[in-house]
């Protein structure tokens, strides 16, 4: 090639900073009995959530777009606390803040509350990025920042609301939501502290337990770290109900059909593991690369990744 | 035309908006933890020039645009339409005043442009980045102002007036940069 495309576009020093970072989780999880595991990055089943899409391998499966269903299958075997740090793949997400091959800091701690978990998360945040944390509420937050209430609002007026900050037409309640949150609420959280978003709405539940908040709305058992602008992390007290699982399985697929996409097979060796028995435990999973970009204060993620997707 | 997901949305990708043909800028994905994921486009709209910036559900698509930047030689101006031709095919096509713009005032016949071609039509004609032309107006100089300061301005052959240094004369010719409309030097003969 005649230009400079075969140079990395992380420097030297953002190489080593990865590897210290490493090193520093590794002793994290060693100093407090948390196992090492690796679990396959190819397999015969794909995620099913409609807003994310894996990778496929013609006559071999799909690349994994998280570690999260053989983890949860070393759980419900007995495990015990388990972490990892495991590339994952996600079809399209591409941009200044995303690579579609990226690395997930993953755990899982049986016996942990989502409020144990989060304590966790910033017990490993905390002195890394030198920052105290803050935690919010998402219904309070929302509205804070964009004068609607997520849950009770009319899906008409969250809409107009985001077409005035610049969305397209047509977007349904949740689409305008997390339209909002993204470009409004996101840009808005103080980017000193690390901001801990909890009871998120229960549509956004993924594989998380939902519960009712005080005002009786159903809210999902997750929460999600914010730190300087960029979202770290996405956790989840587990959903333990296999039936419940097939069921929102089902779900994201008839969403999948409704807006044009390719249905996935439901796994079922993940339902198999929750039928067994996965243990109440609480799960996280951390953007590695996100987190170097906010320790080294980088824009882009192709600073803190060598070889950005159009370069590899 | 084939259509382009969201995902497919580079910089230089020509998709329709609006009934217009337009060149994407930059496009940024904006995803919300987890949830609907957008993308924020930069398009620069190819008949008006004007840069618009609009946001998409991930997964849309746009149609493309019948768009191609080709090499074509400036052959002659017949008063109403500047035609140009393919030189590999011989091919001619005329380019109407909308599509030459302001590159009309660099246009020498011979010179190589780039055309953008929209549905096979000349839609934007970018004249070289460089060109020589002769002067055909300018008041005589200061001898002895070799340093270039000052400067007057100087008619071109195409109509095109710039500022020239003092010590350069009527019947030179002389080196443009067609972006910046600036002298460069003068060509010896």
């Amino acid at each position: 090639m005649s230009d400079a495309s075969w140079l990395p576009t992380a420097a030297h020093d953002a190489l080593k900073a990865r590897a210290d970072l490493l090193r520093s989780v590794r002793a994290f999880f060693d100093g407090r009995g948390v196992m090492e595991v690796s679990t396959p990055l190819l397999a015969a089943h794909g995620v099913s959530d409609e807003h994310i899409d894996a990778i496929e391998v013609p006559g071999h499966g799909w690349l994994q777009t998280s570690p999260e269903y053989h983890m949860k299958r070393l759980l419900a075997a007995g495990s015990g606390p388990i972490y990892q740090i495991a590339r994952a793949f996600r079809h399209g997400e591409a941009g200044a803040r995303h690579n579609p091959e990226f690395t997930l800091l993953e755990w899982y701690r049986p016996g942990f509350d989502l409020e144990a978990l989060v304590d966790e998360c910033l017990a490993l945040l905390g002195p890394l990025c030198g920052a105290g944390a803050e935690r919010r509420r998402f219904r309070e937050l929302f509205a804070a920042v964009t004068g609607l209430d997520p849950l009770t609002a009319p899906a008409a007026d969250l809409a107009a609301r985001a077409e005035r900050a610049g969305a397209p037409t047509g977007l349904s309640g949740p689409q305008a939501v997390d339209y909002l949150m993204a470009v409004d609420v996101e840009p808005a959280l103080d980017p000193a502290v690390l901001t801990v978003v909890t009871d998120f709405p229960g549509w956004a539940a993924a594989l998380a337990q939902t519960t009712e908040d005080g005002d009786g709305a159903r809210v999902a058992r997750r929460f999600e770290i914010y730190h300087r602008g960029l979202e770290l992390a996405n956790g989840y007290q587990e959903l333990l109900d296999a039936d419940e699982q097939a069921r929102r399985f089902e779900r994201d697929n008839e969403k999948r059909r409704a807006a044009g996409k390719r249905t996935m097979t439901p796994d079922p060796y993940l339902l198999a593991a929750l039928a067994a028995g996965l243990p109440p435990c609480s799960g996280v999973a951390l953007g590695l690369e996100r987190l170097q970009m906010v320790l080294s204060g980088a824009e882009r993620i192709d600073r803190v990744w060598p070889f950005p997707v159009e370069r590899a | 035309m084939a259509s382009y997901s969201t995902n497919e949305f580079k910089s230089g990708l020509k998709v329709m908006l609006d009934g217009d043909p337009c060149a994407i800028i930059e496009n940024e994905f904006v995803k919300p933890g987890k949830g609907q994921a957008f993308n924020r486009v930069k398009l620069r709209n190819l008949k008006t020039g004007k840069v618009v910036e609009r946001t998409f559900k991930s997964g849309d698509s746009l149609e493309g645009a019948d768009v191609l930047d080709i090499t074509m030689q400036y052959i002659y101006n017949d008063g109403e339409f500047w035609h140009f031709m393919d030189p590999n095919t011989f091919d001619q096509k005329p380019a109407g005043s909308d599509a030459v713009g302001d590159a009309k005032q660099w246009l020498k016949e011979e010179d190589m442009c780039e055309i953008t071609l929209y549905n096979g039509e000349p839609l934007i004609v970018n004249p070289p980045n460089f060109v020589e032309l002769e002067i055909t107006q300018t008041d005589p100089g200061l001898k002895g102002d070799t340093a270039g300061t000052g400067g007057k301005p100087a008619t071109l052959s195409t109509g095109a007036v710039v500022r020239v240094p003092l010590f350069v004369q009527e019947g030179e010719v002389i080196k443009v940069d067609t972006r910046t409309g600036e002298y460069v030097g003068r060509i010896k003969n």
